[in-house]
């Protein structure tokens, strides 16, 4: 959500123009497939197993991941979405405003919270979500998966599964959807 | 937004902004923990000049569940007592730091006056028969949970609206919003000058009930039976207070409201407000998660959009 963001409002506030096509629309489905694989993996299992998309880019990406973890084990784990609007650490500074409201469909506590993110780059989006997860119970574990991991953490905040580590510069901007990861810049509309 | 003064003067999309947001917030309301840190290290107080429960007490929750300091003040037993003036107070409370200033004053103007005095924001929560903004978007909040919108509805106000903030916010927001709204009263209690108020006007309950989709009754203010603006309370009652029989005219989707402190007996029937398609109770339940999102707005969203 930072990414989309940042990309969105001043002073960043732009069009955002792709440089390179990083990954296509089937390298992130492989990537999906793989990730979900590790999670099973991990946890031995789906059980106990919560996805949460962070909006508004993670929620695809958790959908995606939900649908794999169906389609190799028969069950589908649970499925809600994070706004951290209110627990940002920037409120005040720049205009924050929630994209979505929240959904989360079962108490945490006891789970294991799979938060997913499209993008994973200063950390402070997943700062704000690990504090929001502690006001809906207290999960057995949370764990992070995010499709692209650019680089430039300012919080001490590690990623479990990464679908594409991808080394940026701090000004480039990356998209990523289901329909592939780009990797560019946003040139000032004004 | 930097203060909210009035209903009059906001767009349908500065109102429809706060709606949206008010989402987000009885989401918040629901969860195990219903507080979020969004207002960490931002004060707020409140200078009620008038008796008040419900909008003190749901705005103090809504500061609270937003993480915000909340400074009580009780202007009763305040130096207001010792003649301290409007003036003097508002800079007394202004130097020890406040962001917001919430405001109640039998006298209409008075939050747009401290607002020269004071460089945090000012929320008007009431002031003489002016404006109640905050209770005008709660209760398009709750039309809008309880029938998809408040575009198109048709919406009877009934009552007192000579003296009421609460008539005079609703109309300007729920005609903005595109609602058709009668004012039903009985001409004593009608403005003299019904001038720019974008409004039907009946004198006939009966024959406004089956064509409203939503019921909102005033308040009753007892004294003003003794200012002989109707002949007693009884007779009220009879011409324009919501009874048993009455209800069974309305449509059967259609809901009634009311602003509280409700009158049992009076301009509501003791059965009538505890039925279901009586949503006073959801009234006071979105008044806290409203005036959270006037909160975020006014404080937390980093001033312009």
């Amino acid at each position: 959500m930072a990414e989309r963001e940042r990309r969105s409002t001043p002073p960043y506030g732009g069009v955002f123009h792709a440089r390179t096509q990083v990954l296509d629309a089937d390298d992130v489905r492989r990537a999906v497939w793989r990730m979900a694989h590790e999670i099973l993996e991990r946890n031995h299992g789906p059980d106990q197993v919560v996805l949460i998309g962070l909006q508004t880019g993670g929620v695809t990406f958790a959908e995606a991941l939900a649908d794999a973890l169906e389609k190799i084990d028969g069950a589908r784990p649970p499925l809600g979405s994070l706004d951290v609007a209110f627990h940002r650490d920037d409120i005040g500074l720049r205009p924050v405003l929630p994209a979505a409201v929240t959904d989360i469909p079962v108490d945490l506590t006891g789970q294991v919270v799979v938060l997913v993110d499209d993008v994973l780059f200063t950390g402070r989006t997943i700062r704000a979500a690990l504090d929001a997860v502690h006001t809906y119970g207290r999960p057995q574990a949370i764990q992070l998966a995010v499709m692209v991991d650019r680089g430039h953490r300012e919080l001490p905040i590690r990623p479990d599964y990464v679908g594409k580590n991808l080394p940026t510069r701090h000004d480039e901007v990356v998209n990523a959807t289901l329909d592939g990861v780009e990797l560019g810049e946003v040139v000032k509309s004004r | 937004m930097k203060h909210l003064l009035g209903i009059e003067g906001l767009g349908r999309d500065e109102i429809e902004h706060l709606l949206d947001l008010t989402d987000s917030f009885v989401e918040v309301s629901r969860r195990r923990m219903p507080k979020v840190p969004a207002l960490q290290g931002r004060t707020v107080t409140w200078l009620f000049y008038e008796d008040s429960t419900r909008t003190r007490l749901s705005f103090e929750q809504a500061a609270k569940r937003l993480s915000a300091d909340t400074l009580s003040f009780s202007v009763s037993a305040s130096s207001v007592n010792k003649g301290e003036s409007l003036r003097d107070t508002v800079e007394t409370i202004e130097a020890m730091g406040v962001d917001a200033i919430v405001v109640r004053h039998r006298s209409a103007g008075v939050p747009h006056q401290i607002t020269k005095w004071v460089s945090g924001s000012v929320i008007n929560a009431g002031d003489g028969w002016h404006e109640h903004p905050t209770q005008a978007l709660l209760d398009c909040y709750t039309m809008r949970e309880h029938l998809g919108g408040v575009d198109g509805l048709r919406i009877a106000v009934v009552g007192d609206v000579k003296h009421s903030r609460v008539a005079r916010s609703d109309a300007w927001a729920f005609t903005e919003l595109g609602a058709e709204v009668t004012l039903v009263a009985p001409p004593t209690l009608l403005p003299p000058s019904m001038d720019g108020w974008p409004v039907a006007v009946s004198h006939d309950l009966d024959a406004v009930l089956p064509k409203v989709d939503v019921v909102y009754l005033l308040r009753m203010q007892r004294e003003r039976t003794t200012e002989a603006l109707v002949p007693s309370l009884r007779e009220y009652t009879a011409r324009y207070g919501l009874t048993r029989s009455r209800v069974d005219l309305l449509g059967d989707e259609a809901i009634v409201m009311h602003p509280g402190p409700m009158n049992r007996g009076v301009e509501i029937a003791a059965d009538v407000a505890d039925l279901p398609r009586s949503v006073v109770t959801d009234q006071v339940r979105n008044g806290v998660a409203v005036r959270m999102a006037v909160l975020f707005e006014l404080l937390g969203s980093g001033g312009e959009r």
